[in-house]
């Protein structure tokens, strides 16, 4: 009967016609907010984007409906409601592209799987290269991922200039482009959309999404996790998983867990809303800039680390700066514009600048964390494995690589050769 | 901006240096077991609250200072010369 009222619930055509022409009165909340039972079957601490990607996929690819989504704040509160919502696939490493190109498909799908328009437009990325090692560097990668079956093309200057006309490419700029590799179907999605399509679609499986209700402890006996220790009680479960970003090594510290993580603060804000100029992602790696345009009409942009150790969701104006002063350079027409806001998030920036996805020392408490800045393009195909993982007390074949022991074999998936020092990745 | 009491030249801009990680990770012996060498290249603490932590001061007298920071509030305690050279 419940599922029958849920389904009656679908977003349509017919479903909004109906609300308008009863005057909006009759509109439901899109997800239920229950207080937490006893016991589950599985546990995921965390209702950012990853953790209800994971309930979602729990419940659709593996038929656990008695699951429990556990948030401290509110779903989409953290780094999920904090990134530049930038998607796309255009990695060297075969670890590393199967995930993200695994994450990029999903992407495609995502609204019409959800019932819920997450705003998914494949408006391409655009990677300039400003020296003629940078320009091999990027066929090279571009190379990498036609073998692993992922689109990619290198742009010469002149097809970068007709792709963005507002972009400096006269040879006068302080770094004149010589080229780009460019993903057309990466793009963007609207972050908020993401985590509330992913908390009714779960929610509609039988998910409970429990929101303020911060986990304070583990249950571990014998070496197995019996469940958590919750500001709303105690919860029971044989299975947890851990998508927690930013906090990853505070919660992890509490099943008595080091990881090779440091957190630190990345900024990014917004100019006022403009008319359309600019249908696509632009990144200026070489100097730590990258920018795209809302559907709101603001510039979305960002840039590098503060590089320190941070947990304090803002950040210092010499980054922003830095960041403004990189877009002056390749877009000299946004010199009048006024900003917005500014904002910072927390990233869990790992050794080697991979995330961890899989097993931990405890059983049957799984991770999935170290997202360093690339946590929101993997989220349905982050949750999608970390789900599989849960389910099967085994990693699944595409997370396997990005195991918690590969910094005691070496196996590290290093993508830009920077060494253990979490800040240059 | 944050600004560093540095021991030799005062309180300067975060923007003269250059950030060096986690102060307490001490390098074992050579011939420490493999354990050890993978907790301190790899393990960290970071802890959301009070960090010792070495920062460079490139752009002034280059020295290896070890400062007091919280991670959370960005509050500045202290700066002093390490013990050992880090």
């Amino acid at each position: 009967m419940a599922r029958a009222a849920r389904t009656m619930n679908a977003y349509s055509f017919a479903h909004l016609a109906y609300h308008a022409l009863t005057g909006h009165r009759h509109w439901r909340p899109a997800w239920r907010d229950p207080a937490p039972k006893a016991s589950y079957d599985a546990i995921i601490v965390g209702g950012g984007g990853h953790g209800l990607a994971t309930a979602y996929y729990l419940a659709k690819n593996h038929g656990l409906a008695n699951i429990a989504v556990l948030e401290k704040g509110w779903i989409g509160g953290g780094n999920t409601g904090r990134n530049t919502t930038i998607v796309r696939s255009n990695y060297l490493l075969n670890a590393n592209a199967q995930l993200y190109e695994l994450s990029l498909k999903l992407w495609h799908g995502l609204s019409a799987d959800l019932n819920y328009n997450v705003m998914f437009s494949p408006r391409g990325v655009l990677n300039l290269a400003h020296s003629d090692a940078q320009c091999d560097a990027f066929v090279r990668r571009g190379n990498a991922m036609r073998l692993n079956g992922i689109d990619a093309e290198f742009l010469d200057r002149d097809a970068v200039r007709r792709m963005v006309p507002l972009l400096d490419c006269s040879s006068a700029a302080r770094y004149p482009v010589h080229g780009g590799l460019l993903q057309r179907r990466g793009g963007t999605a609207r972050h908020d959309a993401v985590a509330w399509g992913l908390a009714r679609a779960a929610d509609a499986r039988g998910v409970d999404i429990v929101q303020n209700c911060e986990v304070t402890g583990f249950r571990i006996v014998n070496g197995r996790i019996e469940g958590v220790e919750t500001s709303r009680g105690p919860i029971a479960a044989p299975k947890v998983g851990l998508a927690v970003a930013g906090h990853s090594g505070q919660v992890a510290a509490l099943a008595g867990l080091r990881l090779p993580i440091e957190s630190h603060v990345l900024q990014a804000f917004v100019s006022e809303p403009l008319k359309p100029m600019l249908d696509t992602v632009v990144t200026f790696g070489a100097g730590h800039f990258y920018v795209s345009q809302s559907d709101k009409g603001e510039l979305v942009m960002g840039g590098d680390l503060d590089f320190y150790n941070s947990y304090a969701q803002r950040g210092n104006l010499p980054a922003i700066e830095h960041a403004a002063a990189g877009a002056l350079q390749l877009f000299p027409s946004f010199s009048r514009l006024r900003l917005m806001r500014l904002w910072g998030g927390v990233m869990d920036m790992t050794m080697d600048g991979s995330p961890i996805i899989g097993m931990t020392p405890v059983q049957g408490l799984y991770l999935n964390g170290g997202w360093c800045y690339g946590g929101f393009k993997a989220t349905p195909g982050s949750g999608w494995v970390f789900a599989d993982t849960i389910a099967n007390d085994r990693p699944h074949p595409i997370a396997a690589p990005f195991s918690l022991e590969r910094f005691a074999t070496g196996a590290l998936l290093d993508e830009k050769g920077a060494g253990p020092v979490p800040k240059d990745h | 901006m944050l600004r560093l009491p540095c021991p030799h030249c005062g309180l300067r801009d975060h923007a003269e240096f250059a950030y060096g990680g986690d102060a307490n990770v001490a390098k074992p012996a050579l011939d420490a077991p493999q354990q050890a060498w993978i907790e301190a290249v790899y393990m960290r603490a970071n802890p959301r609250g009070a960090h010792a932590e070495l920062w460079h001061h490139v752009h002034g007298c280059r020295a290896w200072i070890v400062v007091e920071r919280d991670t959370a509030t960005h509050v500045v305690r202290g700066a002093r010369l390490p013990e050992r050279k880090p």
